[in-house]
């Protein structure tokens, strides 16, 4: 297959931007500068490469290319000041010799755009525009939110990284742990966003579960923390069943009806083999808990084999090191496979009663779960249009429209329903 | 994706005057900005970012007109009378509002003035 050189600048920039953007800022010494010269990089090649061919390092030839763009405009501007020539402002290393930095450069990148100085916000909106490439726009569409609100939040973490003086270094063995949580949590929030259903059109949800795979195996490969295996570990279960997860009409499908033969049997085996190690390590965090479980339903060859007590007995630690609604409400509802329907309505009722996830489809979805197993179909139907009225989702929609109907038709013969699946 | 950069100033900061006269002629600590403005468009030519740019006359020169039930009515003058006047833009092609707004900070008269920066409706 031949490409026309627009492609082939179209795939560079995809694949290589963000690597030459991460070391444009160490050299360069300011994200804006560096985005200027790496535009002004893919401007050269556009106007070199179909004259002069196609170099075999893109990477090195953009970043000398973008130093030399920057050098000369330094001297420039230099000389227009009528100062005299000194050392310019910019790394004058040689290509060759940064070439073992490119996964450190990254590395410096993810920190600093992750780093706790930084708001919550401000880390995502970073990190998926400057390391992961995403426009402004694709960022605002993604968070329901405005272009503006996110330009903004990007120009002012910029300026608050410029006027702190936060460095662009990857922090001290000391210091990994809690700025790696940060990371993390940051890398795990733009999985989500690609699995999502809500994710924009215009960003394809594989890309972003690609990017977050991506930066995981950096992470690993570079801090070797427990809590990074968890969550590489984690993502590639959940990506192992992204063919099980909708069916060929685009509908979800539930992980109890997938069907097991499509999971990617590499992921899970590569996710196996993280947690092992991770635990090894006996530092357990809420990451490598949650990979855990999702390891058990990956070794289950249905929900009727799964390790439903081994599950349950994850849930209980993570409600010790990670409490939350959420957290309990998964837990319930493996109550409910383990102990079955009974015992599961009461743990759900629990936790509704708390009242925090009242407004949470997934705790409505999940008591109507139990109630339709217990054959009490009416109070089934309300807690299903109660999740329905909630959900914004398509696909959930369809599935919890589905669930009706079922009651429907089962109301309609005058049988009970079933308690077992 | 294109973006309308529109420059906004006090005339009485960058001409020490709210009318045209003969002779209009920047104020000394204005006079590098105005100076700068023609070749920042070179800039954004050669960096291909460039798409269009115009400066605006002075808002007295200016008339404002509408059409109601097939009636022209004008008036002379602005649409708004702001101490702030548009002044100028300058259209762009940017990846997205981020780099937009860094072209947009790096307008000379931006140092005087303000710049809005709005994405153009439906980008060719």
């Amino acid at each position: 297959v031949t490409h026309s050189h627009a492609e082939i600048i179209d795939a560079t920039y995809r694949n290589e931007a963000r690597r030459v953007l991460a070391t444009l800022i160490r050299l360069l010494g300011s994200f804006d500068v560096a985005e200027e010269f790496l535009h002004e990089a893919f401007v050269a090649a556009a106007e070199q490469w179909p004259r002069d061919g196609v170099p075999d390092n893109r990477y090195a030839w953009l970043v000398s290319t973008a130093r030399f763009k920057a050098v000369s405009r330094w001297r420039r501007q230099a000389r227009l000041a009528g100062l005299c020539l000194d050392e310019p402002p910019v790394d004058a290393s040689m290509p060759g010799a940064m070439l073992p930095t490119i996964q450190d450069d990254e590395l410096r990148l993810i920190f600093i755009c992750c780093h706790p100085d930084l708001t919550q916000d401000a880390r995502i909106a970073l990190t998926l525009r400057e390391v992961c490439g995403l426009t402004t726009e694709e960022i605002a569409r993604a968070y329901l939110t405005t272009a503006p609100t996110i330009a903004q939040r990007i120009v002012r973490a910029k300026a608050q990284i410029r006027a702190d003086g936060i460095p662009y270094e990857v922090p001290e063995r000391a210091e990994l742990p809690g700025r790696l949580e940060s990371v993390l949590l940051v890398v795990y929030l733009i999985f989500n966003e690609g699995y999502s259903e809500t994710t924009c059109r215009s960003v394809t949800r594989d890309d972003l579960c690609t990017q977050a795979i991506r930066l995981g195996r950096i992470l690993v490969d570079l801090t070797d923390d427990p809590e990074a295996m968890g969550l590489l570990g984690l993502m590639l279960l959940h990506e192992s069943r992204r063919s099980a997860r909708v069916d060929t009409a685009g509908e979800l499908v539930l992980l109890e009806n997938q069907d097991r033969a499509l999971w990617d049997r590499g992921r899970v085996a590569e996710a196996q083999i993280l947690i092992e190690r991770a635990l090894g390590a006996r530092r357990v965090g809420p990451y490598l808990l949650q990979a855990a479980i999702a390891a058990v339903h990956a070794e289950a060859g249905s929900t009727h084999d799964t390790d439903w007590a081994q599950i349950v007995g994850l849930y209980d630690v993570l409600c010790l090191v990670d409490p939350s609604p959420v957290v309990a409400l998964n837990r319930a509802a493996a109550l409910g496979m383990r102990d079955g329907p009974e015992a599961g309505l009461n743990a759900i009722a629990n936790i509704l009663d708390g009242g925090s996830l009242d407004d949470y489809h997934l705790a409505h979805a999940a008591r109507a779960d139990m109630l339709r197993r217990l054959g009490r179909v009416r109070e089934a139907r309300a807690a299903y249009e109660r999740a329905l009225e909630l959900t914004r989702q398509r696909a959930e929609q369809r599935f919890l429209k589905w669930r009706l109907d079922q009651l429907t038709a089962l109301q309609s013969q005058g049988t009970s329903v079933s308690n077992d699946e | 994706m294109r973006y309308a950069c529109l420059v906004y100033f006090d005339p009485e900061k960058v001409f020490n005057q709210r009318q045209t006269s003969a002779g209009l002629r920047p104020r000394p600590e204005a006079e590098q900005a105005v100076r700068d403005s023609e070749p920042y468009n070179e800039e954004l030519r050669a960096s291909g970012h460039f798409v269009a740019a115009a400066a605006l006359q002075m808002p007295d020169q200016a008339m404002t007109l509408s059409v109601r039930d097939g009636k022209t009515s004008t008036t002379d003058g602005p649409f708004m009378e702001t101490k702030e006047m548009l002044a100028g833009f300058i259209i762009i092609e940017a990846r997205d509002l981020n780099e937009a707004a860094r072209i947009g900070a790096g307008i000379p008269l931006a140092k005087l003035g303000f710049v809005e920066v709005r994405p153009l409706l439906n980008p060719p």
